[in-house]
């Protein structure tokens, strides 16, 4: 039996397969401006990854923002619960889960059962997200692949006091205006943005071995701003941007 | 869902009530044609006396609500902040300010008062608020300081809110240059208790499984005690209210049809966003059943001595659920929780209303410990929509009612 999770995010729509609890395949594009298109397209894509037809598919869960617009899914569930059974499934022992997408960041806390106990997400602030990162990036003309490496090689990380997006890149364009070392401005950035994430995690008390999903878990500077902040490891596996589609997954094989 | 079934569970006395609701405000506008005097107060301030003095009181906090529930808010918070106010202040305030200028809304603004009265129970942005209206229409302000009363109600409170209330009376003489009837007092002061416990009953029906009303329809019913209070007619109206619940209790007619998860609410309502809210708890078969907004109006009843009113409505307008410490609010929604057998609570952050939203993640510290129940915190406004993010708090609710579905099964 095959089972498939699709996560329509607000930047990247994902794909996930599973067969006999283990993972086929997944699959990563860009969302554009229709969701559905996305959802059938990333679908159809990871399907001929995985070499399997569509009728070999069981049930089909999707979630994300555009989890709604997946008319050809037989549920439809919350980030929260795909990502705390995804993190769940790939390692059991998990027991928190930072994610942070495009539009969204989230701290989620599991038992040890995988179900999801209590969670947190950010206000209606584009601070501490991947949006956030991806604005800087821009102003910076670095692509999001190289901030991570830009950001450690950073000496002495730039302040960047504003707690707004707008403004945050105001003050970062005044710093390359200061000629500041761009590797300092993007440890700055994250550190900044880390600070806000790391807000959430404290509100509900994550515990220990803790996760971190979405795509910006890809990025080497903002975890490791994070851990800094948060004072532990964090675990990032290889699927950490399809954690959601994965979980997906796995919710279908128990519809 | 049937059509013959939604109309089952539609309640029969909401026309009544709108009627009631039309009558009172056709009063209100021809006051001035029929010699009555108009006196705008704050939502928790003391009305009996001004009921007493065939005043005829205005709220312009439930005119707010109305224009909030009518989709009016954005472009009447727009044409404050025009004025010069801050996107900050209240939307209550920001709207009734801009509507005494524009004349707009679903009733085209409030009848002129005479007088306003504001009692700062609830908020300390009332006493600024109402100062800038006086100044407007250029009437006399009577202001009712209550301290708030973090842990107790103290004599030296005590002595000072009920000197207060003297000195109300002697305005309330000034401005309309009559005696105070102290008998008709008495008499309005026992029904305004009388309202009140009828009230309380009211929301009490909730606690029946499965609940014949939710809150989001207290939310609707709540107007007449708040704008009724001390009047036979919101007297008769809840009698009627409570044998309608009782009938639908006994013909097993539930607010929400398949009802399996019961919710409190609190904060003020998303006034705009009732709806919507409405149902989409309804498809997650979950029933806000009790709210700690509509119940403020009849939880310092045990302060009230129906037969000394006016000398224990000092202490009643003083502990209302705004003026008390947050440790105290905490009590009060764990009793909610346990009375009306909840298991999950729901929370409205409301950027409006800071002393109500300020405190809540202690008190959602408090509710997690204590009651090991569920807690979801969504952000808006009552009034002003461009507060409201609809796609972040559907995320929100569908993953707190997932989180509540698990606990129960």
């Amino acid at each position: 039996m095959i089972y498939a999770g699709i996560d329509i995010g607000s930047i990247t729509a994902k794909a996930a397969l599973i067969k006999e609890n283990r993972l086929l395949a997944t699959h990563i594009i860009p969302t554009g401006y229709n969701p559905l298109n996305a959802g059938i397209k990333v679908f159809e894509t990871v399907l001929k990854k995985a070499s399997v037809s569509k009728t070999d598919i069981k049930a089909i869960v999707s979630t994300g923002y555009g989890r709604a617009s997946v008319n050809f899914a037989d549920k439809a569930m919350t980030e929260i619960i795909c990502h705390g059974t995804g993190a769940h499934f790939i390692n059991p022992d998990i027991r928190g889960i930072i994610d942070v997408g495009g539009q969204d960041s989230k701290a989620i806390s599991l038992d040890k059962n995988g179900q999801v106990e209590n969670f947190a997400m950010n206000d209606k602030c584009a601070a501490g997200t991947g949006r956030f990162i991806e604005v800087m990036a821009n102003a910076l003309e670095v692509s999001l692949d190289q901030l991570g490496d830009f950001s450690l090689k950073a000496d002495n990380p730039s302040k960047i006091s504003s707690i707004c997006t707008v403004f945050a890149e105001s003050e970062v364009i005044s710093m390359i205006a200061g000629l500041q070392k761009r590797e300092n401005i993007i440890a700055g950035i994250h550190e900044s943005a880390a600070a806000r994430v790391a807000i959430l995690a404290f509100k509900i008390k994550i515990k220990e071995p803790v996760m971190m999903t979405g795509g910006v878990a890809k990025n080497k500077g903002m975890t490791a701003a994070l851990e800094k902040r948060l004072g532990f490891n964090l675990i990032v596996g290889d699927s950490a941007q399809e954690n959601g589609a994965i979980g997906a997954a796995v919710l279908a094989s128990r519809l | 869902m049937s059509d013959k079934l939604s109309y089952k569970r539609k309640i029969k006395c909401a026309k009544k009530m709108r009627d009631i609701m039309t009558t009172y405000y056709l009063d209100a506008m021809t006051a001035e044609q029929n010699g009555k005097q108009v006196a705008w107060i704050t939502s928790g301030g003391p009305v009996e006396p001004l009921v007493a003095m065939d005043i005829i009181p205005v709220y312009p906090e439930n005119h707010g609500a109305m224009i909030g529930a009518s989709k009016m808010g954005e472009d009447l918070c727009i044409k404050a902040e025009n004025m010069g106010y801050s996107p900050d202040l209240c939307s209550y305030a920001r709207t009734d300010i801009s509507c005494s200028i524009v004349k707009g809304g679903p009733i085209g603004g409030l009848p002129k008062p005479d007088m306003l009265i504001c009692c700062n129970n609830i908020c300390g942005t009332v006493l600024k608020w109402y100062e800038v209206q006086a100044r407007f229409y250029n009437v006399p302000l009577f202001i009712l300081d209550t301290p708030v009363c973090h842990t107790r109600y103290s004599p030296e409170i005590a002595k000072y809110v009920r000197a207060q209330i003297n000195e109300y009376i002697a305005f309330l003489e000034m401005v309309t240059k009559k005696k105070f009837n102290y008998e008709k007092m008495a008499k309005v002061g026992r029904l305004a208790f009388e309202g009140q416990m009828l009230w309380k009953k009211v929301l009490n029906t909730t606690a029946h499984k499965p609940s014949p009303m939710s809150a989001f329809d207290a939310f609707f019913f709540l107007a007449l005690i708040v704008t009724l209070r001390g009047t036979q007619v919101a007297i008769d109206f809840y009698k009627e209210l409570i044998e309608e619940m009782d009938q639908r209790i006994k013909d097993s007619i539930s607010s929400v049809p398949n009802e399996k998860h019961r919710l409190l609410w609190d904060n003020l309502p998303v006034w705009y966003q009732l709806k919507w809210l409405s149902t989409k708890f309804s498809d997650h078969n979950a029933c806000l059943v009790a709210d700690t907004y509509t119940s403020a109006w009849c939880s310092a009843l045990k302060y009230i001595d129906e037969n000394n009113f006016l000398d224990s409505i000092a202490e009643a307008y003083t502990r209302i659920y705004l003026n008390i410490g947050v440790d105290q609010m905490a009590e009060q929604v764990l009793d909610m929780i346990k009375f009306y057998d909840v298991n999950g609570l729901v929370m409205h952050s409301n950027r409006s209303c800071k002393p109500y939203s300020f405190g809540q993640m202690d008190i959602m510290e408090i509710i997690r410990k204590k009651a090991d129940i569920p807690v979801l915190m969504i952000e808006a406004d009552m009034v002003d929509p461009r507060n409201f993010s609809q796609s972040q708090v559907e995320t929100r609710i569908d993953a707190f009612m997932e989180i509540v579905k698990l606990r129960s099964s």
